[in-house]
């Protein structure tokens, strides 16, 4: 799948901005630093996402199909939790703490708007690596870690951190491995193994279609053990030995930048090493038998 | 729109198809008429064009265990699933099902998002490059309706076009119609099954091509020895 940035830079922004809003309303952070980038992250991942639409005016009927579409649902549900944060994000700022209820609410509306984010593509029977229990499993965890970067507890931050890294190194071998066993070959996609070993002898156009850049060029480039590195180091090694070596004053503001920019790594790969099944028709291979 | 219990759809013949892309250009054509459906292409005459198309041809090259390999031509279109996968994720409902079983979509309330396309396992939607709205076969849904055009005519504009009568249009449900009749005789089947889309449209499998030939060598036409045989030795190649 094309990594285009409009859909990093949505998936990330909102998901860190959410999983931030989600630990406050928890009370488990304060202060207005942490609120206004919650607030910030999310919005500004929602912006992103519109810049992915080729007709961006157009946004507001995404609102109508939520019983079917997660697209939809997602929409909805960024919609209703931020509406919800608000009045907790001002008490707790006003130093009311009363609203505690109302906090642990849009707590769980933040979680689901992440959530409906992930089935997006979690969804999709046609991207095998996408369509796994581990896809929401990992953006809620990407969401959590972010947002206790921003909380107080430093324990709590560092355990996710560890999590993070650990879940998503895992993610990236099993991925490989189910796919690898999945028989998703071009024989299986024409129907035609049966009759013998399919080989692509032409391509259907001479140049690129809208199908070969959005859903095979990039996984087709093959896998980048370099970045799955920079990926896994990132986004939770090197924020926990930050939170845990540096100066505070300098730690959770290192730990941050250094949690976004592997989370930015993290899910270029998502997209740029899924495969769409319809490689399959372009003689790109998924499966390693056939 | 026709209406009815009926599902009218495309049976591809595997074995018929030349992969010429009459088919490709037919239905660029046929779009090409009105300026509502038109198929854009960005930088048509240029070093680059890039553009929308409803029918690929892909040639692939099938070898069998004990036979010499062969090529088949595989014309890759819409397949009007039945449970298309293409549709409840359309957050708009630009993306819809017609009563008849045609996928559709609405071009006023597509945003491009390209959700729909993500989710064809077929790869058979395209966005329109200059339009930025998705698009996709609708079995020429203005030809096929058309009560100007006489009953032979009432046909996709690819159906038309094929010159050797590898695409075949008529109602799957009705066990008596000729498309209904070709999948049973020929085994017509369904592409990725697994999937759960339900295709309406089938492929007819290629028959399998002749085995290799394992008889004796041809008999010699000279008898050893003689001047004739030495004259054989003489013009033969080896």
């Amino acid at each position: 799948m094309r990594p285009a940035p409009s859909v990093i830079l949505f998936t990330v922004f909102s998901g860190f901005g959410f999983g931030t809003l989600a630990l406050h309303g928890l009370g488990l952070g304060t202060g207005a630093a942490g609120w206004a980038a919650g607030f910030g992250f999310a919005i500004l991942g929602l912006v992103c996402s519109t810049f992915h639409l080729a007709h961006p005016l157009r946004a507001p009927f995404a609102f109508r199909q939520w019983r079917t579409s997660w697209l939809s649902r997602e929409a909805w549900a960024c919609l209703v939790a931020l509406a919800v944060m608000v009045p907790v994000a001002l008490a707790d700022l006003a130093g009311h703490s009363g609203l505690l209820l109302a906090g642990a609410i849009g707590a769980g509306l933040c979680a689901v708007a992440v959530f409906c984010t992930s089935m997006i593509y979690g969804q999709l029977r046609a991207v095998p690596r996408w369509h796994h229990w581990t896809t929401p499993a990992l953006f809620l965890v990407f969401a959590l870690t972010g947002g206790a970067l921003l909380a107080d507890s430093t324990m709590l931050a560092v355990g996710l951190c560890l999590g993070l890294s650990g879940l998503l190194a895992a993610v990236f071998l099993a991925g490989d491995r189910r796919l690898s066993r999945s028989g998703l070959t071009p024989g299986h996609a024409t129907g035609l193994g049966g009759a013998g070993r399919v080989r692509s002898l032409e391509l259907p156009r001479t140049g690129p279609s809208y199908i070969t850049r959005e859903l095979i060029e990039a996984s087709r480039r093959g896998r980048s053990a370099t970045l799955r590195v920079a990926a896994v180091g990132l986004s939770g090694l090197a924020p926990a030995v930050a939170l845990a070596l540096l100066p505070e004053a300098f730690a959770v503001l290192a730990a941050t930048g250094l949690h976004l920019a592997g989370a930015l790594c993290a899910r270029w790969l998502f997209f740029a090493e899924a495969e769409h099944v319809a490689t399959l028709y372009y003689g790109g291979h998924i499966s390693e038998d056939g | 729109m026709s209406g009815g219990a009926g599902k009218r759809t495309l049976v591809i013949d595997l074995d018929a198809c030349v992969g010429c892309h009459a088919c490709s250009i037919a239905c660029k054509g046929w779009h090409a008429a009105r300026p509502g459906t038109v198929l854009a292409d960005e930088d048509a005459y240029g070093p680059a064009p890039f553009g929308a198309f409803l029918n690929r041809v892909h040639s692939y090259e099938v070898t069998p265990a004990e036979r010499p390999a062969q090529v088949v031509h595989f014309p890759r279109t819409c397949l009007h699933c039945e449970n298309p996968p293409c549709v409840p994720v359309c957050p708009t409902g630009a993306s819809r099902q017609r009563a008849d079983g045609i996928v559709e979509i609405v071009a006023e309330r597509c945003m491009g998002c390209g959700l729909c396309a993500w989710a064809c396992p077929y790869g058979a939607r395209e966005l329109d490059p200059v339009a930025g709205t998705m698009r996709k076969c609708t079995l020429c849904a203005n030809r096929i309706d058309d009560p100007a055009r006489s009953e032979d005519e009432r046909i996709p504009a690819c159906v038309r076009a094929c010159p050797t009568g590898a695409r075949h249009f008529g109602d799957i449900t009705d066990p008596d119609s000729a498309v209904s009749r070709l999948v049973a005789e020929r085994g017509g089947y369904d592409l990725m099954p697994g999937f759960g889309t339900q295709p309406t449209s089938k492929y007819l499998p290629p028959r399998p091509r002749d085995a290799l030939p394992t008889d004796a060598p041809l008999p010699k036409l000279v008898p050893e020895g003689g001047i004739e045989h030495w004259f054989d030795r003489l013009l033969a190649r080896d």
